[in-house]
C-alpha cells in the first residue's frame, strides 16, 4: 500500500534577528490511508512547525524550507503553486488546532464558517452546504445542530468549539486529518470525549489521522503508529507496542519513564535531566547528546543513520543495544 | 443589544441636556460684557428699550425659566445681534451647510483612510506601507489652520485649479472638505492598518487559510469586519470632531456654516445664538456616538448590553 502522505527529509528554519532557528532538521515519515499516526515529543520539538510549514500556514519570511519533499499521493506539495496547494489544503488534507477558543472567527456564525470548505472546494450551493454542515455538527455530537449553526462561537464552550472545528474539518471528507494537540486546552473529562470522537470518526471514515500530542496516554489509547520527535529530529518510529514495550532509544525510554502509567506503580517519576538544546546553536550531531547517558563522541559528531528493526520499527541512535 | 439599553441611554440624555442648557445659559451671562455693550453710540433710553425687548431687564432666574419654556416648544429665541432673525432661522440656514461639509469630509476621510490603511496592511513593510503611513503621521500632526492655507496656496493660488472661498459650486466644496477631512483620513488609515494587521495575526485567520480560502476571501470575509471595528468606534469621536472642527475650516474658507455663527455669537455675546449652536453641537455629538455604538454592536456579535 502506498502512503497517502509521505514526508521526506523535511527541513524548516526560521530566519530571525537572533539567528536561524532550526526547528525541523530533516524528518521523514509516512502516513498510510486509514491509520492513526501519533507524533509525540516535548514542547518545542517541532511537531507543529513540521506540519504548518509544508501546508504554508506560517508566515514566510521568517519561515524557510531549505530542503525536503512532502508527497500527497504523487504530488510534492512543496513544488505546488499557492493556488494548487489551496485546492488540497482544506479539502483532501484538513487540520484542527490546539486553540479551540480562538480558532473560530468571532464575527461570523458557526454556520457561515462551516459551509466554507464545501462552497469553495465542492462548489456547493449555500443551502446545500448548510444542510451538509448541519449534519456534520450532529455527527460530532452537537445537539440542536440547526440552532448551533446560527449561533456565534462565543456562545460555545471550548470543548464545543473543538467539536465545531472537527465538524468543519470533516465536511469535505478529507483523506488526511491533522490534529495538532486537539485536547491540550480542554478539561480532562472533555479531553476524553474529544479523543473518543476522533477515534470513532477515524474508524468510520477510514481516513488517515495524524495526531500531534505530548501526552503518551493519548497515544496508547488511539494511535496505531508513533513517531517520536526531539529538537527537530525524528528519533524513533514504530507501532504503539514497538514504542511502549520494545523501545530501543534512550530518549524514548526516558520519555516513557517520566510518564505516569496505570499499569505501573510509580512513586516518583524521574524527569529527564537537562534542558532541550538551543535550536539556533544546534549542530550536525545528535541533539540529545548533552542529556543522554549513553553518549559517545560519535554522537556529538554526526546524527545517526536509521537502524531498522522488525516490522518497520526504526530508530536513530548510534548505540548498539540500549537496556530498558 | 436590548431595546431597554437603548431607551436607557436616551433617558440619560434628558438630564444631561438640561445640565448643558443650564451651564451654558449662566456661563455666557456671567462672562464679562453683554450683547449691547459694544454699541457705543446707543443712548441710555434706547438701551433700556433694547433690554426690555429681550427681557434682559428681568431677574436672571426669570430669564432662565422663560428660555426653558421657549426651548420646550422648540423655540430658541430671537438673535440679539441679527435684527429680525430668530436662532431657529439661522440654524435652519447654516446647519445644512455644515452638515454637507462634515459629511463630505468624513467621506473623504473614510475612503482615503481605509484604502491607504488596507494597502499598508496587505503589504506591510514595503513602500505600499511606508509612504502612506508617513503621510498619515504628517496628517495627524498638522493642524487644520496649517493644512487649509497650504492647500489654498498650492491649489488655489499657484495652480489656480480650485476656488479658495465661498460655497456655491461643487469646486467650492473640494478644498474645505479636504482640509477638514485630512487629519481624519490620516488617523483612519493608521487605525485601519493596525486593526487589519492585528486581525491577520489571529488564530482564526490561520483556520481560514487552512480551509483553503483565497487571500481575497480571507481579507473580505474574515478580516475586514473585525479589522474595521477600531475605525467604527472612532467614527463617533470623529464625527464630533469634524462637526466642531468645522469652525476653523469655515472661517478659513469663508463658508456660511454654523461654525461662523458660533464664533461670531460668542465674540458678540449673542446669548441666544450661543445657546442654540451649543445645544445643537451637543445633540449632534450625542446622536453620532449613539448611532455608532448601535452600529458597533451590530458588527460585533460579542457585544451585548443587558
Ligand atoms: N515564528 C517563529 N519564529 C521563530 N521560532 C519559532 C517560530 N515558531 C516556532 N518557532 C520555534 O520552533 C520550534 C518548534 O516549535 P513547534 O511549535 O513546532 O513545537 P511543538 O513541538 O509543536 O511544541 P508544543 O508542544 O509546545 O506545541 C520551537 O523551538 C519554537 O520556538
Ligand atoms: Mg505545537
Amino acid at each position: 500500500m502506498n502512503p497517502i502522505l509521505s514526508i521526506k527529509n523535511l527541513q524548516a528554519h526560521f530566519h530571525t534577528r537572533r539567528g536561524v532557528v532550526k526547528a525541523v532538521n530533516g524528518i521523514s515519515y509516512d502516513l498510510f490511508p486509514g491509520e492513526t499516526l501519533a507524533v509525540v515529543g516535548e514542547s518545542g520539538s517541532g511537531k507543529s512547525v513540521s506540519q504548518l510549514s509544508y501546508l504554508r500556514l506560517l508566515a514566510s519570511p521568517p519561515l524557510k524550507i531549505p530542503g525536503g519533499q512532502v508527497f500527497y499521493r504523487d504530488k510534492d506539495l512543496l513544488k505546488l503553486s499557492d493556488a494548487e496547494l489551496r485546492k488540497i489544503r482544506g479539502d483532501k488534507i484538513t487540520m484542527i488546532f490546539q486553540e479551540p477558543m480562538t480558532s473560530l472567527n468571532p464575527y461570523l456564525t458557526v454556520g457561515a464558517q462551516l459551509i466554507e470548505p464545501l462552497v469553495i472546494h465542492r462548489k456547493k450551493a449555500k443551502s446545500e452546504a448548510w444542510q451538509a454542515a448541519t449534519a456534520a455538527l450532529e455527527r460530532v455530537g452537537i445537539s440542536n445542530a440547526s440552532n448551533a449553526m446560527k449561533a456565534y462561537p462565543h456562545e460555545f464552550s471550548g470543548g464545543m468549539r473543538q467539536r465545531v472545528m472537527i465538524a468543519m474539518a470533516l465536511t469535505t471528507e478529507p483523506e488526511v486529518l491533522i490534529a495538532d494537540e486537539p485536547t491540550t486546552a480542554l478539561d480532562v473529562t472533555v479531553q476524553a470525549q474529544i479523543l473518543d470522537l476522533l477515534k470513532s470518526i477515524q474508524k468510520e471514515n477510514k481516513m488517515a489521522l495524524l495526531l500531534i500530542t505530548h501526552d503518551l496516554g493519548v497515544v496508547a489509547n488511539i494511535a496505531h503508529k508513533v513517531v517520536v520527535m526531539y529538537a527537530g529530529r525524528v528519533f524513533e518510529k514504530g507501532s504503539v507496542d514497538d514504542i511502549f514495550y520494545r523501545s530501543e532509544h534512550p530518549y524514548t525510554q526516558a520519555l516513557l519513564k517520566s510518564t505516569p502509567r496505570v499499569d505501573r506503580d510509580d512513586k516518583i517519576l524521574p524527569a529527564i535531566s537537562g534542558n532541550t538544546p538551543d535550536l539556533i546553536q544546534i549542530g550536525s550531531g545528535c541533539p540529545f547528546y548533552e542529556r543522554c547517558s549513553y553518549r559517545t563522541d560519535l554522537c556529538q559528531a554526526e546524527f545517526p543513520q536509521v537502524r531498522l528493526g522488525l516490522k518497520g520499527h526504526e530508530r536513530y541512535c548510534h548505540v548498539e543495544k540500549v537496556s530498558s | 443589544m436590548s431595546l431597554k439599553y437603548l431607551l436607557g441611554r436616551l433617558a440619560v440624555m434628558v438630564p444631561v441636556f438640561f445640565l448643558v442648557v443650564t451651564l451654558v445659559f449662566f456661563m455666557i451671562r456671567f462672562a464679562p460684557g453683554g450683547p449691547f455693550s459694544s454699541e457705543k453710540s446707543v443712548s441710555p433710553a434706547i438701551l433700556k428699550n433694547l433690554e426690555a425687548k429681550y427681557h434682559m431687564d428681568e431677574p436672571l432666574s426669570r430669564q432662565y425659566l422663560h428660555y426653558l419654556k421657549d426651548l420646550l416648544h422648540g423655540d430658541l429665541g430671537p438673535s440679539f445681534k441679527h435684527a429680525n432673525r430668530t436662532v431657529n432661522e439661522i440654524i435652519a440656514e447654516a446647519l445644512p451647510v455644515s452638515l454637507e461639509l462634515g459629511l463630505l469630509s468624513l467621506t473623504w476621510a473614510l475612503m482615503i483612510g481605509i484604502c491607504a490603511g488596507g494597502l499598508a496592511a496587505l503589504k506591510p513593510n514595503t513602500s505600499w506601507d511606508y509612504i502612506p503611513m508617513s503621510f498619515a503621521i504628517l496628517g495627524i500632526c498638522l493642524p487644520t489652520f496649517v493644512v487649509g492655507p497650504v492647500l489654498v496656496l498650492v491649489f488655489g493660488v499657484w495652480l489656480q485649479w480650485l476656488p479658495v472661498a465661498g460655497w456655491e459650486s461643487w469646486q467650492d466644496r473640494v478644498l474645505p472638505s479636504l482640509t477638514l477631512g485630512f487629519a481624519y483620513a490620516a488617523y483612519i488609515s493608521r487605525l485601519t492598518r493596525g486593526g487589519l494587521m492585528e486581525i491577520r495575526m489571529q488564530d482564526f485567520i490561520r483556520t481560514a487559510r487552512a480551509k483553503g480560502l483565497s487571500e481575497s476571501d480571507i481579507l473580505l470575509k474574515h478580516s475586514l469586519r473585525g479589522g474595521l471595528l477600531p475605525v467604527i468606534s472612532y467614527l463617533g469621536p470623529a464625527l464630533a470632531g469634524i462637526i466642531t472642527g468645522a469652525l476653523v475650516t469655515e472661517t478659513i474658507f469663508n463658508i456660511p456654516g454654523l461654525g461662523r455663527f458660533f464664533i461670531e455669537s460668542a465674540v458678540n455675546r449673542d446669548y441666544t445664538v450661543v445657546m442654540g449652536t451649543s445645544l445643537l453641537y451637543f445633540t449632534l455629538i450625542f446622536v453620532c456616538n449613539f448611532l455608532v455604538d448601535i452600529f458597533y454592536a451590530l458588527l460585533d456579535p460579542r457585544v451585548k448590553y443587558v
